[in-house]
């Protein structure tokens, strides 16, 4: 089963989430965390594992060869991303404004682009005891996160069977990258924090999700603070509030020192245990 | 016209509250530009009036002429983007998966595809209860953030400030390293990091520092949250002396700027507290450093 | 000799725009006719990326062997202009076109390599 935790707002504890969580759920069976969040994967922060797998991910793009090319502009006129100019002596292609839709090179009548790899950033594959970490690490510079989502997806895929418990940390927002992220999760955690930026991030969080027609929970981080109008929406909505993780200062400052929280923080280790609990009443419901 | 943006790179660290601030600081004389346009939340402390509101439309979004389509599957054989899905029998575009890329327009023998332009959002102007004038929007779910709707709110924030004689615009940043960003950095004149103490912060911090230095661009920082991991904040420090980035203040772990936002309102609004001044603080200096240092024009 | 500008409007009297890949307009003046051709470059705004280079274009199209404008063109645009054969002249910002073809014309305007 693959779980999303997700969020609209970056920042309200998504990552703490899926750490402790996926930490807590291996002392007892196999589980794979994947960091999908992949402009800023901060999951392998709080976690030494050892290596299983590494890769360089890529994505095609064009590149030109001049002795095959007789200018004919066919190229530039296709690619709507503004990629590509014929300079009078030559195609340049900007690399890093292609899609990738392969347009300018199949429709190229002599075959002069034909599309090549482009580094755009990492995929690792590591292990401590029954978790797995599978992470995606977009190169500085590069600016389409969804390829390499894509590809981590794809390792998941490979690598772990469908009953295998994936959490996958999504990236912030209600984006692309968010959407590839949870469009074919079964289940999605939305983690919030009950202040008024959490509830108008929520919100919207919700509206994605149903879309995308997957069903929902919500994890209130920080509970405690603000106020109380993110339960009040949740009810309203018929939500499920799977936990509330206290506000804490120790939390926060175990967080800060890159440690996982649950072993130090008996408050918060209690509701991460609703939440896993949660989730294996999920994967009982589906399995039967 | 001096342009300030506000980054974080993570998220949470308290970079809308700062921009809010430094936006109520600034009042008549600031046009403000939020940036964020994938979890707008400034205009949730600084109640603009959404007075005028503007479709956006970017890129294209391929559509089948069912009348015109003969089923013949050229376009989902071509389409890189998995977006040609079969609806009862007939070839049909999914939207949210459709790139834009028109190759299935241009090889469709048919003629039967259409190539609209794709609404991805709107924008505002709106009047702030300072005076001053704010340029938001609000990205459609699902909808692809390639930075287009931020340059976009950055160059109407720009036509504001050149008709209403402002001399600063200031800009609440995306999050990530992504497009959003470059578009939300692209032409300013300065940057201030929020940072705070935790090791993802840290970690954060130094990814979105590699992109800035690309821009020239004044750098300074605020480190947040300061004293719930001392250790931490001292590595912070050192890092910012090394790469040439003006400390401009540390504030401390403060619920301050919780109870303000349950308020509706920005904390340097509540009078005397430390936060406020040194929230003032910072400002003045960041105004003083950008008159001293860049006094030519930018395009 | 044909000599591209980046104007903010579409005659001789218009103040030049400092930027190459958002100019507003492309204002052409062919020496031999005398006559002054333009494009409506304002398409771009709403380009986040290639911005540079679908202007890069538009003046290719319009055949022009040379090229002035304010600031030095950066990133992509400086490596399509290089490589185009066009030759660049940069620090024109705040003057009319008229008064950049002068300063171009006896030579008071920098070189972009």
């Amino acid at each position: 089963m693959r779980v999303a935790i997700a969020s609209g707002k970056g920042g309200t504890g998504k990552t703490t989430v899926s750490v402790n969580l996926a930490d807590l759920l291996a002392q007892h069976r196999p589980v794979v965390l994947a960091d999908l969040d992949v402009e800023e994967p901060n999951s392998g922060l709080f976690i030494q594992a050892g290596t299983v797998h590494q890769e360089a991910v890529h994505r095609m793009v064009p590149s030109w060869e001049a002795d095959q090319c007789t200018f004919c502009g066919v190229c530039q006129e296709v690619c709507q991303f503004n990629a590509l100019i014929e300079t009078g002596s030559e195609v340049m292609v900007f690399r890093e404004l292609c899609h990738s839709c392969y347009a300018c090179s199949e429709l190229c009548p002599v075959e002069a682009l034909p599309m090549t790899p482009m580094k755009i950033g990492d995929l690792s594959h590591r292990r401590t005891g029954a978790l797995d970490l599978v992470q995606g690490c977009l190169d500085i510079g590069q600016e389409q996160a969804v390829p390499l989502i894509a590809r981590t997806l794809d390792y998941l895929g490979e690598r772990f069977s469908r009953d295998t418990l994936i959490l996958c940390d999504a990236p912030p927002g209600t984006a692309c990258p968010m959407i590839e992220a949870v469009k074919d999760a079964d289940f999605v955690l939305l983690v919030t924090e009950p202040t008024p930026f959490g509830l108008h991030d929520l919100k919207l969080a919700v509206e994605t999700v149903r879309g995308l027609g997957r069903p929902c929970a919500v994890v209130i981080n920080r509970h405690g603070l603000g106020n109380a109008d993110v339960e009040a929406y949740c009810r309203q909505e018929g939500i499920p509030v799977a936990a509330r993780l206290p506000h804490s200062r120790e939390a926060a400052r175990c967080y800060a020192r890159g440690e996982r929280i649950h072993p130090h923080v008996p408050e918060v280790a209690a509701q991460l245990e609703m939440v896993a609990e949660f989730i294996q009443r999920i994967e009982q419901e589906g399995a039967a | 016209m001096k342009e300030i943006v506000v980054i974080s790179g993570k998220g949470g660290t308290g970079k809308t509250s700062i921009s809010a601030s430094f936006s109520l600081l600034g009042g008549e004389e600031v046009i403000t530009a939020d940036c964020d346009v994938d979890a707008a939340d400034l205009h949730l402390l600084l109640a603009p009036d959404f007075a005028h509101a503007e479709d956006f439309h970017s890129g294209l979004l391929a559509r089948i002429d069912p009348a015109r389509c003969d089923e013949c599957g050229i376009c989902a054989e071509v389409c890189r983007f998995d977006a040609v899905h079969m609806v009862d029998g007939h070839h049909h575009i999914r939207e949210l998966d459709c790139e834009g890329c028109g190759y299935c327009a241009r090889v469709c023998p048919q003629r039967a595809i259409l190539l609209q332009e794709r609404r991805v959002g709107q924008w505002y102007r709106s009047r702030l209860r300072t005076g001053g004038t704010m340029v938001h929007a609000r990205l459609d779910i699902g909808a692809e953030n390639s930075g287009k709707l931020v340059a976009k709110v950055k160059q109407e924030a720009r036509e504001a400030a050149r008709e209403q004689g402002r001399e600063w615009i200031l800009v609440d940043g995306a999050p990530g390293i992504g497009c959003p960003v470059m578009s939300s950095l692209s032409g300013a004149d300065a940057v201030v990091f929020v940072t705070e103490p935790t090791v993802s912060g840290f970690h954060d911090l130094r990814r979105v520092h590699d992109l800035v230095r690309r821009f020239d661009m004044t750098t300074a920082c605020i480190v947040n949250k300061a004293d719930l991991n001392p250790e931490m904040t001292r590595h912070v420090h050192a890092f910012l002396q090394e790469a040439g980035i003006r400390h401009l203040a540390d504030l401390p772990y403060d619920e301050a700027f919780t109870e303000a936002m349950v308020e509706g309102c920005t904390v340097v609004e509540k009078q005397g507290s430390p936060l406020a001044r040194a929230l003032e603080e910072s400002w003045t200096r960041l105004r003083t450093l950008l008159e001293t240092e860049r006094t030519g024009d930018h395009p | 000799m044909k000599i591209a500008f980046t104007s903010q409007g579409t005659t001789p009297d218009a103040l030049m725009d400092p930027r190459f890949g958002r100019t507003a307009f492309l204002l052409v003046y062919d020496e031999e006719s005398g006559q002054y051709e333009h494009c409506d470059n304002r398409q771009v705004e709403g380009v986040a990326h290639g911005a540079a280079v679908q202007t890069a274009r538009r003046l290719f199209e319009m055949g022009a062997q040379v090229l002035v404008t304010g600031n030095g063109p950066g990133g992509n645009a400086a490596s399509v202009l290089q490589r185009s054969g066009v030759q660049t002249f940069i620090g024109a910002g705040g003057m009319t076109v008229e008064r950049a073809y002068e300063a171009w014309k006896s030579g008071k305007l920098q070189r972009f390599e």
